[in-house]
């Protein structure tokens, strides 16, 4: 049975379109991350699972039923969800413990048994010394930690998760996914999990959405979407993917096209039965673009800038025929670019975006 | 290097006169009452203390005071977040003007409210006429009661602790309370195990600031006290006044430090109340999803709206309606309606008249001088460094935090004699009402302009002083239009609140310097009900006028300068 189902919602603000015929299945049990740019809809998204906003067409289903539709709005209360916030959003006029039992004193679970739970829901998160604290005088990282306590004890059916780590520093994050990634493990709860993050999405989900503008650009797994993205949008926004107009020049066999990109030809990785088409356009990474010998198969460019990160440099090169559109990769050290140089590349490989993306 | 130096000058020039007038209008009145309780004619002397401890009737009325007072506090308190939080936090119909209308009491002078109910409810009421359901004339109107007092007193004060919860609910971020609906917590438990208790602090802030107005208020307790007997602080000083001038001044200075205490007695309670537990909210975000009412709706709306009839257009129309009669108990009809009234307060009657030019020159100058004032004061107190800002604010808040009858008294002390060197003499001229007025309001327009600093980038300033403006060529350029609306928009406020003023007024008149107020108050003691009306509804008519108007080129305005607009 399906954890959350949404079909064809669109939701507008006036003339504004938040959200446009978006449709995902999340399995029960399955994590799914959302990732988008900032603007993107998917805290819309979240916030109409949630029913905190009502929707224009289309509808939401959780464990099988309808709870969103044009015309049924099951309220919050009702929908056995659990949030964890992005702002942790913790009530500071009570202690850790009371945030905990709150939904079970909602619930009317009898005293004993409530501190039962909280215990063991403060013992999951490794918090069980600081049951009597104030929020205020905890930290980011074990806020979250009773965020996350504070959903689980519930048991919700669905946990949705508001780009929970984005205001914790670089090192707690780690820890944090693992914290998630366990809490997953554990509960087995069907997460929707947003975030603009693609490194958190592709270390936690088993699948992703990605949106853009509102629109479901691809769903798939973290696999998938590094290596077959399904738009442009989607390869440019994945690993800083670059997307280059190319001429197909074959149909496809075993998975592989031949190519021309920048006058150059390559054999590509591509859809079944893709073949010469207009407007194609070729998805490279900077693991893709290698030196070649002058007169060897490849393209010549010239390099714009070489910024060194520790270790490596990322190298920026503009192809001589590339109409001006800047391609970068990274070099290990020792450095011998800088800026200004002549440099002649080759493509190893790529991935050829299918057609139906404008 | 002259740059510089000139730069130090206008500094310390502007520091002066921040100060000196925070001396004159705040701590020398204070001082001068402390002085008479205390220090009579130079010695230390507990005379004056031992003479008011032992005084049966000064207990009584404080007795009173601090009844009438946690009543009308409780009942404001009940009625104003209760309206805070339907109108906030649900989809009710027509928010903004069912603002404008629930705030509009607090804007009528607290004499005005008591007259129009007054109106509806006695037995001479044309309403109840009109309805046929008026109490046998001879009845005692039953407002003239503690019950009386206490909801009048209420209604007053429920808007201000309406805006000020509304204020505190709309930085409430959303998320705290989303957190809540998604266990499954229905909106009324939401509401009393989150919403509310996050709000303490602004409910307890907004009781303690209903609770000094309701001790401090004069006008309800006098047209509805005073012929029940029952007196409270503020209209034993009024009579002892009336009856004894002057030289019962230092008796009465101990009453007025009586009601000072009783009214930081409740400002402390909030104080340590507040601190009691941690209600800082941390995070900002949106503004919580109004709960949706479903069928309720117009249900709520219709509720509301019944409210509104109750609390303002029945005691308006009541109002109305005597002013338009001949005589007390005369019925209202087509034959009987009349505009006599109205011609005799606005033409033939010169006190009227003579009120009418005082209150507006008083009102003017009131609310010019404190937008002038404010844009200095407010520099200094928003964007200083000094650790003694924190005193400033607390001197600019005392005139008007204490009740007003404490102010009175002090400029009664001060002014008594003429001033010292000059010789000038201003008691019982209608300049002694101008400096209570300057004092007690010039927070009204400081507290909107230190808001307005606040949300102003300090870079703006900063880059006129790199290309060289002196500092106060940047407060005439720069500052002061930026700022300036919020000023405005208090000077405004003081404007509507000084028009009809009573409570100081009515300490400090004398023949020739009458006040609406005044003039309004010994009409309805002298029994000319009607005339009373007449002038109270033109007064509210000025009073509406105004806030249309304004509201006319609101957008211009930052947010939350006009009290009754989001």
């Amino acid at each position: 049975m399906a954890g959350l189902t949404i079909r064809n919602l669109t939701k507008t603000f006036g003339t504004f379109t938040a959200l446009k015929d978006v449709s995902i299945d999340v399995e029960e049990g399955e994590f799914l991350a959302v990732l988008g740019p900032s603007g993107c809809g998917k805290t819309t998204l979240l916030r109409m699972i949630a029913g905190f906003e009502g929707v224009t067409s289309g509808e939401i289903s959780i464990d099988g039923r309808i709870v969103s539709s044009p015309d049924t709005d099951v309220p919050p209360s009702d929908r056995r969800i659990g949030i964890v916030f992005q702002n942790y959003a913790l009530w500071p006029h009570m202690t850790v413990a009371d945030n905990i039992g709150y939904s079970l004193k909602v619930a009317k679970v009898a005293g004993p048994e409530r501190a039962r739970r909280i215990a063991a829901a403060l013992a999951l998160v490794d918090m069980e010394s600081f049951a009597d604290r104030a929020p205020a005088s905890l930290s980011g990282g074990q806020r979250q930690r009773v965020a996350l306590a504070r959903c689980l004890v519930a048991e919700p059916k669905l946990v949705l998760f508001d780009e929970p780590l984005a205001n914790l520093d670089v090192h707690l994050r780690a820890s944090m996914e693992d914290e998630f990634a366990a809490f997953h493990r554990r509960t087995g709860t069907t997460i929707l999990y947003i975030t603009h993050d693609q490194a958190e999405a592709m270390a936690l989900a088993d699948r992703i959405t990605v949106m853009d503008h509102g629109r479901v650009m691809q769903i798939g797994t973290p696999e998938e979407i590094f290596h077959r993205p399904a738009t442009g949008m989607v390869a440019s926004f994945i690993s800083q993917g670059m997307v280059l107009p190319a001429t197909i020049l074959a149909a496809e066999a075993e998975g592989q096209c031949p190519i021309s990109v920048l006058g150059h030809e390559v054999n590509v990785r591509c859809g079944d039965g893709d073949g010469p088409r207009d407007g194609a356009r070729v998805c490279v990474r900077g693991p893709d673009i290698v030196p070649a010998a002058v007169g060897a198969p490849g393209f010549d460019a010239k390099v714009r800038r070489v910024v060194y990160q520790g270790g490596t440099a990322r190298i920026e090169v503009e192809a001589d025929n590339g109409h001006g559109a800047t391609m970068h990769f990274d070099r290990p050290d020792p450095q011998t670019h800088s800026a200004g140089d002549r440099i002649r590349l080759a493509f190893s490989g790529g991935w050829l975006i299918p057609p139906g993306d404008a | 290097m002259a740059a510089g130096a000139s730069g130090q000058g206008q500094r310390l020039a502007l520091t002066a006169g921040v100060l000196g007038i925070i001396v004159i209008f705040s701590l020398l009145p204070m001082l001068r009452l402390l002085q008479e309780v205390v220090l009579p004619k130079g010695a230390f002397s507990l005379a004056a203390i031992r003479a008011g401890l032992g005084d049966p009737t000064a207990w009584v009325a404080a007795r009173n005071s601090v009844i009438v007072g946690v009543g009308g506090t409780a009942l404001a308190v009940t009625l104003g977040a209760f309206v805070a939080i339907l109108v906030t936090m649900t989809d009710i119909r027509g928010t903004q003007i069912l603002i404008l209308c629930f705030v509009t009491p607090l804007m009528i002078a607290p004499q005005v409210t008591a007259l129009a109910w007054l109106q509806v409810a006695g037995p001479s009421s044309p309403l109840l006429h009109l309805l046929g359901i008026a109490p046998p004339i001879g009845t005692p109107n039953p407002l003239y009661s503690p019950g009386g007092i206490v909801l009048l007193l209420g209604i007053q004060y429920a808007p201000l602790v309406f805006l000020i919860l509304r204020a505190g609910l709309r930085k409430l971020p959303r998320e705290l309370v989303e957190a809540a609906q998604a266990t499954g917590a229905r909106p009324l438990r939401v509401i009393f195990t989150i919403v509310l208790p996050l709000m303490t602090p602004s409910i307890v802030g907004a009781a303690a600031l209903a609770f000094v107005s309701c001790v401090g208020n004069f006008g309800i307790p006098a047209f509805l006290g005073i012929p029940a007997n029952y007196l409270v602080l503020p209209t034993l000083i009024f009579q002892r006044l009336a009856g004894g001038g002057p030289a019962v001044l230092s008796d009465v200075a101990y009453l007025s430090v009586l009601i000072g205490l009783i009214a930081m007695a409740g400002i402390v309670l909030q104080d340590r109340f507040a601190k009691r537990r941690d209600f800082r909210i941390a995070t900002t975000s949106l503004g919580v999803e109004p709960y949706r009412l479903g069928r309720w709706r117009i249900l709520a709306t219709a509720g509301m709206w019944g409210l509104i009839v109750v609390i303002l257009v029945l005691p308006m129309v009541g109002l109305i309606l005597t002013s338009l009669v001949h005589g007390y108990g005369i019925r209202l009809s087509m034959e009987t309606v009349t505009l006599d009234n109205y011609r005799f307060v606005l033409w033939d009657y010169a006190a009227a008249r003579r009120a009418f030019a005082n209150s507006l020159m008083l009102a003017t100058t009131a609310a010019v001088f404190a937008v002038i004032v404010a844009i200095p004061l407010g520099y200094v107190m928003a964007w200083g460094k000094s650790g003694w800002i924190r005193w400033l604010n607390f001197a600019v808040e005392l005139p008007y935090a204490l009740p007003g009858v404490v102010l009175s008294i002090a400029a009664l002390l001060m002014f008594l004699k003429p001033i010292p060197l000059t010789g000038i003499q201003i008691y019982n001229t209608v300049w002694i009402i101008l400096f209570a007025y300057l004092a007690r309001f010039l927070v009204l327009a400081v507290r909107p302009t230190v808001n307005s600093y606040a949300q102003l980038d300090r870079a703006l300033e900063e880059a006129a002083e790199i290309a060289g403006a002196g500092l106060f060529t940047r407060l005439r350029t720069i500052v002061a239009p930026l700022v300036a609306p919020a000023a405005m928009a208090g000077g405004l406020l003081i404007f509507m609140t000084a028009l009809s003023e009573l409570t100081v007024s009515a300490l400090l008149w004398s023949s020739g310097s009458e006040t609406i107020g005044v003039i309004i108050f010994a009409f309805e003691q002298g029994g000319d009900s009607k005339y009373a009306a007449a002038l109270s509804a033109v007064v509210v008519a000025i009073t509406f006028a105004l806030m249309l108007s304004v509201n006319l080129f609101a957008r211009h305005l930052p947010d939350g300068v006009l009290p009754w607009r989001d």
